[in-house]
């Protein structure tokens, strides 16, 4: 990590903080909602949490290709929001949102440098993914297959990708939703929040 | 104070000289009002029409439209209600009240710019119905749409699919209690003692044939050679149902209880398959068209199938006359193990070609000819113990011959083979107890034993022995406590292995009604 032992922090620091953020974070939620096998993860210590992360080689490369495009995104504070969708495959409803509002401060460029506790980022990213881990005893049980699927909310005059494509919300239809911890970095902060379907 | 109003209302309403304070509006109020209205509404609808109030939420617009649609009787949303004057003035001012004007609502022009503004340009929106892609559209616009100035893109590649037949394993998460009862159960006594034994002369040994089945009614039917007995479970009496006239060549190959244990359907040696009603001891049917021998039979509400030695399977509606109705070729050899799925949507057959398929009952007929959903090869022999279970409906127990020795556990919905165990010897017969969610299974040579197992860990539970000839055939007796298994040794031996305890045996009457009125008789006569 690019931090950690000095207490200031520039774009680049930050920006490699949070996608390892998502890294983890994504990884956390494939496993505790059971999308892949448990079997097909292993246990990594980071930030001072055990956390699972996919050994399956075709998920790996899935994901690295998504942080990657997201670090961009993230050192041209073009990202305002990331969602992960999980959907049932047999009707193709969204049965669960995970979403990331990450707030970028704009007036940041490459050289600024900011001061800023090394610990605090860590407290605040351990207790998101503490949280992630403990939403398992509120979330509903994911009863049929489901898959999922990461949206970007970007800036509106951002050039989309070739492998991205513009698309909807995919918002639930009548759901309940979960705010979880939130924590900053000083030039992005990030707040999770999860929603579900509600049950009848 | 209040009862100081009460008595003001009524003083007021019982004063007539005064001006009329409550009822209609005067006609010369209506027609200054309508004059007024013609402008609001123009105004509302036009707000409606455009649907993009970023504050509101969907479901407000949309409501707001609805109303458009009905104005009659409310008035619309906030708008309309702030405009309502206060009880006491009663000066008919401009736009007081919210009238609605249907001459000057357009209100199909409001309608169609509501459901035609959404033009879905998403590339998955071929997945998604007219009313979601509308909802979806309509959200975005009022939720992030131009206030937000964001794009929302997603990647385009679909992420790696979990392995097939992979369910959530977290489901185990949410029943480790129940696995703890479960284990307890497993302590319970068995008795290694048969409960009865019943002489059963002249019993054919034949692998292929299925000679006893126990009906709803608690009446047991056993065929020994050319005859059919009944065995009364209930009091004990015991009487001859049929009896072949070519007694010396023809033999009872198969008997099966309809699910109300009204009718017995007995297939013959002769490739004959009959319809008997016990209570007249009387033949009700004749139906032929098998060329062999037939082994196997089983009713799926109206509609019998029956396996034959030539390897078909025959669909019998015995309702009309023209009773077959379907042929499944699935088999090159004897079909010996037939079972309809207990919600009648799939018929596993097994056959001595070590083939085991799996059926889809068709919609209304069944047509010839068609192909098995799934076709298991594993068995490395015959496969005539067949088991569906009764909890789980797509699940299957089946158990090969002498060189396979195998129990395997299928979801047939998937073809996904669940569980598979080495029993080291013949399997003949499968049961399941839905009581202590256990299998039984029958076995030959070295031991001629039962064998509980536990389901779904397939751990051996309990061994019945006391059969000094292979176990040919299995039944669960229909208050599920009793298993009768019919042996070489020309032996019928009782077994009260599901015997439930004396505190749930309270909880559960699982007594048979006996006045069920036979849903086949009202077909057959």
């Amino acid at each position: 990590m690019a931090t950690s032992t000095s207490n200031v922090i520039t774009l680049k620091g930050s920006t490699d903080i949070v996608a390892e953020f998502f890294n983890y974070g994504l990884n956390s939620i494939l496993y505790q909602r059971g999308l892949y096998p448990p079997e097909t993860f292993t246990h990594t210590q980071q930030w001072g949490v055990t956390m699972l992360v996919t050994c399956d080689k075709e998920l790996q490369a899935f994901l690295d290709k998504i942080i990657t495009q997201l670090k961009t995104w993230l050192t041209d504070l073009s990202v305002a929001k990331l969602v992960l969708v999980i959907t049932d495959i047999a009707t193709n409803e969204v049965v669960e949102r995970w979403q990331f509002d990450i707030e970028c401060d704009k007036t940041v460029t490459a050289t600024t440098k900011r001061d800023v506790s090394d610990k605090d980022i860590k407290e605040g990213i351990r207790s998101v993914i503490r949280q992630i881990t403990a939403s398992v005893t509120f979330l509903p049980l994911l009863e049929s297959t489901c898959s999922f699927n990461i949206l970007v909310y970007t800036d509106k005059d951002l050039d989309v990708p070739e492998q991205w494509g513009e698309t909807g919300p995919h918002l639930i239809i009548n759901s309940e939703e979960v705010k979880l911890k939130s924590f900053s970095t000083s030039i992005h902060s990030v707040k999770a929040a999860v929603a579900f379907k509600k049950s009848d | 104070m209040a009862h100081f109003d009460l008595e003001n209302e009524v003083n007021s309403a019982l004063r007539m000289d005064m001006p009329l304070t409550r009822g209609p509006l005067m006609r010369w109020q209506r027609r200054e009002q309508g004059q007024n209205n013609s402008s609001i509404n123009i105004s509302l609808n036009a707000s409606v029409a455009s649907a993009k109030t970023p504050s509101k939420s969907l479901n407000k617009s949309l409501n707001s439209g609805a109303y458009s649609k009905t104005p009659n009787s409310k008035t619309p949303g906030s708008a309309g209600r702030k405009k309502t004057p206060s009880k006491g003035s009663k000066t008919p001012s401009a736009a007081d009240r919210f009238i609605p004007n249907r001459s000057t609502t357009h209100i199909d022009a409001a309608h169609y710019k509501l459901c035609t503004q959404t033009q879905p340009n998403v590339e998955d929106s071929l997945m998604l119905s007219p009313s979601r892609q509308e909802y979806k559209q309509l959200m975005n616009e009022n939720l992030n749409g131009d206030a937000l100035q964001k794009k929302i893109i997603s990647f385009n590649e679909k992420p790696p699919q979990a392995p097939e037949g992979y369910l959530n394993n977290l489901r185990v998460l949410y029943s480790t209690s129940k696995v703890g009862t479960a284990s307890k159960k497993t302590t319970r006594h068995i008795s290694q003692q048969p409960d009865r034994i019943l002489d059963a002369p002249e019993i054919l040994d034949d692998y292929y044939l299925s000679l006893i089945d126990w009906s709803a009614q608690n009446v047991l039917a056993v065929a020994l050679g050319s005859c059919v007995y009944l065995w009364d479970a209930s009091h004990g009496n015991i009487t001859l149902l049929l009896q072949q006239e070519n007694a010396g060549a023809d033999y009872v190959s198969c008997v099966n209880w309809t699910s109300d244990g009204n009718h017995l359907a007995v297939g013959l040696s002769t490739g004959i398959v009959e319809l008997w009603d016990p209570s007249q001891q009387k033949r009700l049917r004749s139906m032929s068209g098998h060329a062999a021998r037939v082994g196997s039979l089983s009713w799926n509400s109206h509609l019998l199938s029956s396996g034959s030695r030539s390897g078909s399977i025959h669909h019998h509606d015995v309702r009309v006359a023209q009773h077959h109705v379907g042929t499944l070729l699935g088999h090159s050899q004897e079909v010996c193990g037939l079972k309809w799925s207990p919600n009648g949507k799939q018929l596993a057959s097994g056959g001595n070609d070590n083939i085991l398929n799996i059926w889809q009952a068709g919609s209304g007929s069944l047509l010839t000819g068609a192909e098995p959903i799934h076709t298991f090869n594993q068995h490395q022999a015959a496969v005539k113990a067949l088991a569906w279970c009764p909890w789980q409906h797509n699940v299957l127990a089946s158990g090969g011959g002498t060189a396979d020795r195998h129990i395997q556990i299928w979801n047939c919905n998937n073809g996904v083979n669940l569980h598979s165990v080495d029993t080291n010897s013949q399997v003949c017969a499968l049961l399941w107890s839905p009581e202590y969610k256990e299998i039984i299974s029958g076995h030959g040579y070295t031991q001629n034993q039962l064998t509980i197992w536990k389901y779904p860990g397939l751990t051996k539970v309990a061994e019945l022995t006391g059969h000094t000839a292979r176990v040919l055939h299995m039944c669960l007796s229909p208050d599920g406590t009793t298993v009768v298994s019919a042996a070489a040794d020309e032996t019928l031996r009782l077994w009260k292995c599901f015997d439930v305890d004396a505190a749930t045996k309270k909880n559960k009457s699982k007594s048979v009604t006996k006045d069920n009125p036979s849903s086949l008789l009202m077909h057959l006569r």
